[in-house]
């Protein structure tokens, strides 16, 4: 047994839960160009995602975020936030839970069903940039 | 070294240094107590003074005390004692075919009673108010000559909340049903005496009152049906198959025997920190509501719930600060339903999940509370910074 983890999680879900990354601080100041929400609060996790689009080259220039939920919903959220910038909103758009999981060195498998909503928001997201921008063509296209 | 603050005693406690001692010096008599050699003898006198120790504490006689391996198996033996298969059970009760117990049982109590459910028994889990008070309006509504056994705990574990048991026994009792309370919070929390309280059966666990883990006892009023959960010995009078953990039983008898000579004290300290924490909380975060009845309550225990922070959230950010305390939010369950007593008592699932217990024991003190207070605040703040729920704004403060 080498390098169990003292904590409930990993050190990766340890390291974002206490720092967590890009959280969103002000909505209105920040106006991004997409906005997601996924979850409820009922279930006991919601997520909003907001993006910066970089758009004469058709990638995210940025990422903010806001989680009500647990630990892994929290580390989610803020590890999905830092994998986006930089990637196209094609390829940010096809992010699944599973990956966002092995992103944080793995998850319980019921927590990756009820608290990895973050790649729902972020469609949602790049969707509601897609309609903003008359590119409707492309929103939804993925569901 | 990192501070440590321990506030979960109502998950479990940490041994009494003197329980510790009388199990060490009990670890030495390793004879099986049904052996009629010395050492056997030697066990035997350990397990029976442990039995004298608990009649004494909470009444009846020393022969109405089984042991068993938890409380859960104290609870699961009284609601497996009828409805027995064997066709030679004529036992006065299983011709009665409905049992009542409450919303907010433990789950020990839930699904044995889900199990008589799926054994063609009808029952009922009586609501309970905001308070999480039994509702006795419809106990009395649902009661009648068809009921078997009312099972109710004392104390409940989640919310602290204590019920009327002797009123809610003596109902049971005028339709000739049998009663059971869970007392598994409640003894050496509060007083308990199985005589006033009319029972007839009651459930205990060590491990709730500095004691070891994986020791309980029942008590079986006199003349109370009895049917063995585990089968295949003499031990325990026949009722409860196994050779006796002597140990165990040893440092239950110390446990409650500390308990009889502390518990007053000990009761009155903890009223003190709970009123200290509670002021504190109310001073210091904003949005909050505290959760079950504000007096008939258990002296250690406080339930609160913060809006727009989530429970395993804020349990897990005070572990980091070496704070321990639990929640009722369903992500520390690993389902997806929060806390069933809570939902029982009318709370919005947003509450409940949002929600965190903190039960003091005896070494807490002042200086820990005020520890807690300042780490609570700060962990809120963090979390309502990042939350998608607004909180409410400063209403006027």
């Amino acid at each position: 047994m080498v390098n169990k983890p003292e904590w409930v999680y990993s050190d990766k879900v340890k390291d974002h839960f206490v720092n967590p990354r890009n959280v969103l601080d002000d909505e209105e100041e920040y106006r991004p160009d997409g906005k997601g929400i996924a979850g409820n609060i009922k279930c006991g996790d919601e997520m909003i995602m907001v993006i910066k689009v970089d758009k004469a080259r058709g990638i995210i220039a940025d990422c903010r975020w806001k989680t009500y939920g647990c630990a892994s919903a929290i580390a989610s959220t803020s590890i999905l936030s830092e994998a986006v910038k930089g990637k196209t909103l094609d390829a940010a758009y096809h992010i699944t839970a599973k990956d966002i999981a092995k992103e944080l060195g793995g998850l319980p498998e019921h927590k990756v069903h009820c608290s990895v909503l973050g790649h729902k928001a972020l469609r949602a997201a790049i969707d509601d940039y897609y309609k903003r921008n008359g590119m409707t063509d492309k929103a939804g296209k993925e569901k | 070294m990192k501070r440590k603050v321990y506030l979960d005693h109502n998950a479990t406690t940490p041994l009494h240094p003197e329980v510790k001692k009388a199990m060490a010096e009990a670890m030495e008599a390793f004879g099986n107590p049904s052996s009629m050699h010395g050492f056997g003898r030697q066990a035997r006198r350990l397990i029976d003074d442990a039995r004298d120790k608990i009649s004494s504490f909470i009444g009846g006689r020393p022969e109405d005390i089984v042991f068993v391996g938890s409380g859960s198996e104290a609870n699961n033996t009284v609601l497996n004692l009828l409805y027995c298969t064997a066709r030679r059970c004529e036992a006065p009760h299983t011709k009665r075919h409905r049992v009542i117990t409450s919303q907010i049982e433990h789950p020990c109590i839930l699904e044995a009673a889900g199990c008589l459910e799926a054994r063609g028994i009808e029952v009922i889990y009586l609501p309970v108010d905001k308070y999480g008070k039994i509702d006795m309006a419809k106990y009395e509504e649902v009661m009648s000559e068809k009921t078997a056994l009312v099972s109710v705990m004392m104390a409940n574990n989640e919310i602290g909340t204590i019920q009327d048991i002797k009123k809610i026994g003596s109902i049971a009792h005028k339709y000739g049903a049998l009663f059971h309370t869970d007392a598994v919070q409640a003894v050496g929390k509060i007083p308990v005496d199985v005589g006033d309280l009319g029972v007839d059966y009651l459930s205990l666990s060590a491990h709730k009152i500095y004691g070891p883990k994986g020791v309980g006892a029942l008590y079986v009023s006199p003349g109370a049906p009895f049917c063995p959960f585990i089968r295949g010995g003499h031990q325990e009078r026949g009722r409860r198959a196994g050779t006796e953990n002597t140990t165990g039983i040893a440092g239950f008898g110390k446990a409650i025997e500390m308990r009889a000579k502390e518990m007053d004290i000990e009761s009155r300290k903890l009223l003190s920190l709970k009123a200290r924490l509670r002021a504190g909380i109310e001073k210091n975060i904003k949005d909050i509501e505290f959760n079950g009845h504000a007096s008939d309550c258990l002296p250690g225990t406080l339930n609160v719930s913060f809006d727009a922070a989530e429970g395993e959230a804020i349990l897990l950010y005070l572990d980091l600060e070496g704070i321990a305390v639990s929640t009722g939010s369903a992500c520390s369950s690993g389902s997806l339903d929060p806390s069933h007593v809570l939902m029982a008592t009318g709370a919005s699932a947003e509450l409940a999940h949002g929600s965190i217990r903190i039960s003091m024991g005896r070494d807490n003190t002042e200086e820990e509370i005020d520890y807690t207070v300042e780490k609570l605040a700060f962990v809120i703040d963090k979390i309502r910074n990042m939350s998608t729920v607004a909180v409410k704004e400063d209403h006027g403060k």
